[in-house]
């Protein structure tokens, strides 16, 4: 249980997911927060109508993943770095995961590093394509990688 | 002697907040701070801060602090004085003060106390030795003066502090091999949990440290389960080799001058301990004197942000300032504070303002 390990449960990250039919369109951000805390920057920030607006500053995310561009504001703007962007669209057997990251020293593009999942367990090699400074520039930094598509869902950190 | 309109004492998020505020409608502000520097906590917080926009959301507490600190240290009403340190309060209401080293006394027409929290700590056998640390003092020696506190943490305590102080812990470069706490459940927002955790970091819950081991200094810490009474559990034992623990559970309001002046203080445990009876803009039971941020009740930065500005307000207004503006300004701070409070990560701090309003109808 999240609230006793800090790992969502496999039906919190079921509720969250976007059909398969969206996830085969193209990139679309996954906001994996599942506790009502006094936070909405991921709606004031998201310029797509992807994030509803909140009735009240407490409401958990709600998605309307057709309007979703990928376009990754949501990303840095979220104070827990609770947001991803999937992408099942790059290649036919490899997905596109952008995390948020506030490592140093930075990985290099193109190095490959070992992907971590939500309990920081080494998962599979991933490929780090781009590193970005955030839209925000908040000193906080989002890394693509290149992630085997059945794993697209699973590595959400790395070890350098 | 020195004389200002209105005292603030504490450069933190509430009592920058509370100077602007006063400022802004009209009142002549003097703010002491202790340390050399203004921001109080906010300097040492390097992660994103939650709320709305109007509490800076998003943006990093540091940067929050050198937005603040600028505004204030421009503001023609504001007079700063660091190092600057209440020391009492006198029966004719005058604070006297160590400034710079010597001693000063201070009059006013009303005081904003925001002298925010103390860290609280953890008794067993070798509490004492070298290489342990209040979770403050370890993000005072990282973030302030740049130094690691050592190589490999065990943190106890996976409140918010625990968990972020983990979390830069990790940023620098230390190990955390793991987060310790004796509650069933992690009391820091689940997305800092889940920051920690998938960058390797367990975290032990209905735990609890047993003892530290070292001659010199901390080398070792054992741990173990605890059951429903706090007893360690037989059997669950486990050693960590680690050269500081770090402690975070909880904090505790920094009241001293409140209890000298006389203010009806009340024991609330959802507020952290002693905390002054206050009206609704946060005027205490002694006239002139306002409270902001942790020295009312344990919350969150952004809430202490927010009671600044009602309490900077409602004090202006006292002293006849900015009288038209008031009722609206007032009106909005109230509601983005209601509404920070509003959800189920509020809950404990609603049930301790409920006791508190019982107490004070009790009481009059």
């Amino acid at each position: 249980m999240i609230s006793r390990t800090g790992v969502p449960t496999a039906q919190q990250i079921a509720s969250v997911k976007p059909s398969k039919e969206r996830l085969a369109e193209g990139p679309v951000a996954i906001v994996e927060c599942f506790q009502e805390i006094p936070c909405d920057p991921c709606y004031t920030s998201c310029k797509s109508g992807c994030i509803l607006p909140f009735e009240d500053i407490n409401d958990l995310p709600q998605m309307d993943f057709d309007n979703c561009t990928g376009c990754g504001v949501c990303i840095s703007s979220c104070p827990g770095l609770a947001i991803f962007v999937v992408d099942e669209t790059y290649s036919e057997d490899e997905a596109l995961v952008k995390i948020p990251w506030e490592f140093a020293p930075l990985p290099e593009e193109s190095a490959v590093v070992t992907g971590l999942n939500r309990e920081g367990e080494e998962v599979c090699p991933v490929t780090v394509k781009k590193v970005r400074t955030s839209p925000k520039k908040n000193d906080a930094y989002i890394l693509t990688l290149v992630v085997p598509k059945e794993l697209a869902f699973e590595v959400r950190s790395i070890r350098i | 002697m020195y004389n200002t309109e209105i005292l603030v004492i504490g450069g933190g998020p509430a009592g920058l907040k509370a100077s602007l505020s006063a400022a802004e409608q009209g009142a002549a502000v003097t703010l002491i701070e202790r340390e050399p520097h203004l921001g109080g906590q906010l300097v040492k917080q390097t992660h994103m801060f939650f709320g709305s926009r109007e509490q800076y959301a998003s943006e990093r507490g540091f940067k929050i602090a050198e937005k603040l600190n600028k505004q204030v240290e421009a503001h023609p009403n504001i007079n700063v004085m660091n190092n600057a340190t209440a020391l009492g309060y006198y029966d004719d209401g005058v604070v006297s003060l160590e400034v710079d080293k010597s001693f000063a006394t201070i009059n006013y027409k009303a005081m904003i106390l925001a002298t925010g929290a103390q860290e609280n700590t953890l008794m067993f056998p070798n509490c004492d030795l070298p290489g342990i640390y209040g979770a403050g003092a370890v993000q005072t020696l990282m973030n302030v003066y740049g130094v690691v506190p050592g190589k490999r943490v065990a943190m106890i305590g996976a409140g918010n502090i625990g968990v972020i102080v983990s979390y830069q812990l990790l940023q620098t470069g230390v190990e955390v091999p793991a987060i310790i706490e004796a509650l069933p459940e992690v009391g820091a927002y689940h997305v800092h949990a889940s920051k920690v955790r998938r960058m390797g970091v367990p975290i032990y819950t209905t735990h609890t440290v047993l003892a530290a081991h070292g001659s010199a200094q901390v080398e070792k810490i054992t741990f173990a389960e605890i059951d429903r009474n706090r007893q360690p559990v037989a059997g669950t034992t486990k050693e960590l080799e680690v050269d500081v623990l770090c402690i975070a559970v909880g904090l505790t309001p920094l009241t001293e001058i409140l209890f000298q002046a006389g203010c009806q203080m009340n024991f609330i445990a959802e507020l952290g301990g002693h905390v002054p009876q206050r009206s609704d803009t946060f005027e205490t039971t002694i006239p002139g004197i306002y409270i902001a941020g942790d020295v009312s009740g344990i919350e969150e930065a952004s809430a202490a942000m927010v009671e600044g500005s009602i309490a900077g307000l409602a004090a202006a207004e006292k002293l006849g300032h900015g009288k038209e503006q008031y009722q609206a300004k007032l009106a909005s701070a109230r509601q983005e504070l209601a509404s920070l409070r509003n959800g189920p990560a509020g809950l404990v701090i609603r049930q301790g303002l409920e006791q508190l309003a019982e107490t004070r109808e009790v009481n009059s």
